[in-house]
């Protein structure tokens, strides 16, 4: 801390919001993983957790427009580390994605591009007012979440690039983008749908057709959407126990412990259990909201929005798959999943908010 | 970068509401989506789950075994291996690898899923996919355990057939239940997949023979293994079914009929049990056992013998002079018989403008009954014949059992025909033409019996009048198994005694007094019997035919001892030229029958040496009862 904060002044509600998510997290990831080959993933995860918060605390030390500044360099050291990963990362899933660090960790940089485009968004807009926001900027600034998009995509992980879209949807929505501008991008959209069909691969289809008949092949992605309904509507309203959940415990559930997770979760806390969760990741969503709100400047609430805009999307594309109205994607829930990239990502997005809490009064 | 206007800030906040709604309601959605399925009908996914986790599968029942009447086995079942197939396990694309490893046919394999689709079986209850798996199938199914969770491979019993086809009209064999089978009452209970008894003993006491199969309830992971056992309802073995065959006299007929067309059954006319049915050619019915192949079956199916007709009781022949001892019954009861009664046989007689002639081109002189029966002379029972008149000769064909079934415990059985004036009416609308009584009443024209009812008909006349329908179980084990039973009531009719004293006499002669069917006699013992040679076509007709189809129809039936018959045995040799070609094996099995009571009468008295060689002692007067009654 840079002296004239206390730890006072941190967002302690916003801390305690997600610490008491991931914990609820860390537990459902042990149950999942009881006598399985991944059963220490939970101590794995609570040390993401750490490396986490020591990471929140550094992104929140220096004042949140210092890492808008010099954000073209963040961009180009991610998107070189993107044609790096492309080029030697690893195969993990189908995808060459992962960047493997010395000690056998390996990091999914394009988490961490999230950031980098959270900060975009802020560099971007947030020193204009918003009359002065033009298209051509815009377009611009779409056009360089297209680059990565497009590396990202062709990793191929088609659902972390399509993650980075509400960033820049929420941006331009906030920068006050006109209806007609809104029509013409979704007439863009419209006609990338059919392009976008083509250049899929085989099992992006095949999820996408699961999702539309999920009884038409019940052993692939539409199993898993099966077997996901099953495994929440088995956890009743009070849900079977800790580690008595027999879709998760038998491995019925597919990726239970990362994907999935919410699915365990529903099957053994039951409908309680979920009304829990959802509330706690609608009150973190309102706290960051509400950071927006009462930010300094603009590119604080550019960041906090975005933030929230990347969180939500997250949390309501894995949770609805999981209820089955959603198709099948690789699209973690945030702070309960199991994985280092993302949780560390998220805490990292959470310091960027607590930045701009702490210096709400500065500017 | 720093103080921006006020006002900028103000019309992002609508922005920010805006969002805050978006996701007070995405999350409200989100939240309905839980109560859909955690809270309004969770019991659809709570059965689902369980339906997941928990797999039945069958502990099969081992089918009951099948013995002969002294407790020899007959049918015995042999430890083999089946598959079973959970659907809810099941991944389409192993489908190919596994019809190829099984070696079933992939079009089989499929359209078994599909009648599995359509029935009620609960997806996860593991139906049989195939039987009696070889070693390499076997290996195939221990392989891919991992790979193939929807595979169950469980140890069961396969059904042994005795070889050669010994019995095998009798015994029948099993199958898969095909769907027609699925829609009858006898299988409404099964499952398609199942093993059923199709024909025969197999097909008859299915209900006994067939066990209750028990199940094991256990909970498996996704990959199907097993992590507990919920519970356990034991297999209840079917129960073994013991024939009233006689291995001994059923070895005996059989061989008899090696390399021939015909049939032989030997009943006990006291019971109505049937000691031997034998009929030839014959086929294997292990070829049946796990699945016939489509080439065996087309085989069986197009082989000109027919070996799956049971010619015991489907061959509906005409009885040629076997039936001449009934029209001498018919004659002796309706009173136009005494003992006066003869003719004079001249080798042939004119009736209605037809020239019959006797089977003696010199004829036989005068004849009274012993005699026309013992020389089966024609001419004889053309007089007799055309005295009674058609319909009093059916009446009595009819009362001793010809023209309908015996109600033997096999499917399947002929009834025969009875010719008579309303038949005719009724099947061609013409009026009878008395010409027509004459060839029946030497046991040709329209008239046909089968093989068991010509033993059954001669067993009754043999008893005095009583007539026990033919059955293979006896009735004592049949109460057991079937507590519903009911035992049948013999029929008894009235005969006179003396009358049926001259028609035994006359039987007797043919056999031990120079008749036609001193080929069955045996040294020592009685044994009352009747030669038949049956024409398939006229003689004009075969003239210059020396095709082998065309061939007279040997028959021969005959009962022992002739006052107190413990045995009426009905031998059928198709093409077999004249009747005492068939008497022979009739001779066999008769001969096996004696042999087997002096057998038993021996082992029954293992005696201390003292004992067996005190000429007074109970060995000494054992021998001397036999020797009684050897005569």
């Amino acid at each position: 801390m840079t002296g004239q904060y206390s730890a006072r002044d941190f967002d302690w509600v916003l801390i305690g919001l997600s610490l008491a998510i991931a914990a609820l997290g860390v537990v459902e990831i042990y149950s999942a993983t009881l006598s399985t080959q991944w059963q220490d993933a939970h101590l794995r995860q609570v040390m993401w957790i750490v490396v986490g918060l020591a990471l929140m605390w550094v992104v929140s030390a220096v004042d949140y427009n210092w890492w808008v500044e010099h954000v073209p360099a963040f961009y180009v050291v991610a998107f070189g580390l993107l044609l790096i990963v492309s080029v030697f990362g690893y195969i993990g899933g189908g995808a060459r994605r992962w960047l493997a660090l010395p000690g056998g960790a390996s990091l999914q940089i394009s988490e961490f591009v999230k950031v980098v485009l959270v900060l975009l968004v802020a560099y971007m807009f947030g020193e204009l007012p918003r009359e002065r926001i033009k298209l051509a900027k815009l377009g611009r600034l779409a056009g360089m979440f297209a680059l990565m998009m497009l590396v990202v995509g062709a990793q191929p992980d088609l659902s972390t690039a399509l993650s980075y879209v509400p960033i820049l949807g929420i941006g331009a929505a906030m920068a006050g983008v006109r209806w007609k501008n809104w029509a013409a991008l979704v007439i863009v959209c419209a006609l990338a749908v059919p392009i976008g069909w083509y250049s899929l691969k085989p099992y992006q289809k095949e999820r996408l057709v699961a999702y539309m008949n999920p009884e038409s092949d019940p052993q692939d992605t539409g199993y898993q959407a099966i077997q996901s309904r099953i495994a929440v509507g088995s956890g009743e309203i009070w849900g079977k126990g800790l580690a008595g959940g027999t879709q998760t415990q038998l491995r019925f559930l597919p990726t239970p412990h990362t994907d999935f997770i919410f699915s365990a979760y529903a099957e053994e806390s039951g409908f309680a259990g979920v009304v829990v969760a959802l509330t706690l990741y609608f009150a973190l969503l309102m706290k960051i909201v509400s950071n927006a709100q009462t930010s300094a400047d603009n590119s604080g609430m550019y960041i906090c929005m975005g933030v929230a805009a990347v969180l939500f999307f997250h949390v309501v594309v894995n949770i609805a798959m999981v209820v089955g109205r959603m198709p099948v994607t690789g699209i973690p829930l945030p702070l309960m999943s199991y994985g280092g990239s993302n949780t560390i990502t998220t805490f990292m997005l959470l310091g960027l908010v607590n930045n701009v809490r702490l210096r709400r009064f500065t500017n | 970068m720093n103080s921006y206007p006020a006002g900028t800030r103000k019309a992002s906040d609508v922005q920010i509401a805006v969002f805050q709604y978006v996701a007070a309601i995405t999350f409200l959605w989100l939240l309905s989506g839980f109560w859909q399925l955690q809270v309004q009908n969770p019991q659809i996914y709570s059965e689902r789950a369980d339906r997941n986790r928990i797999k039945s599968l069958p502990l099969l029942a081992p089918r009951g075994k099948i013995l002969d009447r002294d407790g020899r086995v007959i049918v015995d079942n042999s430890p083999s291996h089946k598959v079973l197939l959970s659907r809810a396990l099941l991944n389409p694309d192993h489908l190919q690898i596994i019809a190829n490893g099984l070696n079933i046919p992939f079009e089989r394999l499929t359209a078994k899923l599909r009648r599995l689709e359509t029935s009620n079986a609960p997806e996860y209850q593991a139906a049989i996919l195939k039987e009696n798996l070889t070693q390499a199938e076997v290996a195939f199914v221990e392989a891919h355990r991992s790979q193939f969770p929807e595979l169950e491979l469980i140890r069961s019993q396969r059904r042994l057939y005795p070889r050669g086809g010994l019995a095998a009209h009798v015994i029948g064999y099993v199958g898969e239940i095909s769907d027609a089978e699925l829609e009858l009452d006898d299988f409404m209970f099964y499952e398609p997949g199942a093993e059923i008894g199709k024909a025969g003993m197999e097909r008859q006491y299915n209900d006994v023979l067939t066990g209750t199969d028990g199940s094991r309830m256990v909970e498996v992971d996704s990959l199907g293994r097993e992590r507990r056992i919920f519970g356990k309802v034991d297999a209840k073995a079917g129960h073994s079914l013991r024939l009233t065959l006689d291995l001994d006299l059923q070895a005996v007929a059989d061989l008899a009929l090696e390399g021939k067309k015909g049939a032989v059954v030997a009943l006990d006319p006291r019971t109505g049990e049937v000691l031997a049915l034998a009929s030839r050619p014959t086929y294997d019915p292990n070829q049946f056992v796990g699945g016939i192949s489509s080439e065996d079956w087309r085989e069986l199916d197009r082989d000109p013998e027919h070996p799956m007709f049971n010619r015991s009781l489907q061959a509906q022949l005409a009885p040629g002079s076997i039936f001449k001892p009934i029209v001498a019954l018919a004659a002796g009861e309706s009173g136009i018989l005494d003992e006066d009664f003869h003719v004079t046989c001249s080798g042939g007689a004119s009736f209605y403008t037809r020239y019959f002639r006797c089977n003696k081109a010199g004829g036989h002189g005068t004849v009274y009954l012993r005699d026309a029966l013992k020389q089966s002379c024609n001419v004889y029972f053309y007089n007799l014949g055309n005295k009674l008149g058609i319909d009093r000769i059916a009446e009595y064909a009819e009362l001793v059992g010809l023209g309908r079934r015996t109600g033997i415990d096999l499917p399947h059985e002929a009834e025969g025909l009875v010719p008579s004036t309303k038949w005719k009416l009724r099947m061609f609308r013409e009026k009878w033409y008395l010409g027509e009584t004459i060839s029946v009443s030497i046991g040709q024209g329209a008239l046909t019996v089968t093989p068991l009812q010509a033993a059954y008909a001669l067993g009754g006349i043999a008893m005095g009048g009583v007539w026990h329908r033919p059955h293979l179980v006896s009735y004592d084990d049949l109460a057991e198994v079937r507590p519903e039973f009911e035992r049948p009531d013999p029929i008894k009719i009235d005969l006179d005694s003396r009358h049926l004293e001259t028609i035994r006499q006359g039987l007797w002669a043919v056999v031990n007094d120079g008749g036609t069917g001193g080929r069955a006699r045996i040294e020592g013992y009685d044994i009352c019997g009747k030669t038949g040679t049956a024409q398939l076509a006229s003689t004009q007709f075969k003239q210059g035919s020396d095709d082998p189809r065309l061939k007279d129809t040997a028959w021969f039936v005959a009962f022992a001892p002739c006052k107190e018959p413990e045995i009426v045995v009905a031998a059928l040799v198709e093409t077999g030229e004249h009747g005492h070609l068939a008497a022979p094996t009739v001779r066999d099995v008769i001969k096996s029958h004696i042999d087997k009571d002096v057998r038993l009468a021996w082992a029954r008295r293992t005696p201390p040496l003292a004992e067996a060689v005190d000429p007074a002692g109970p060995v000494a007067q054992a021998a001397a009862a036999l020797e009684g009654r050897l005569r």
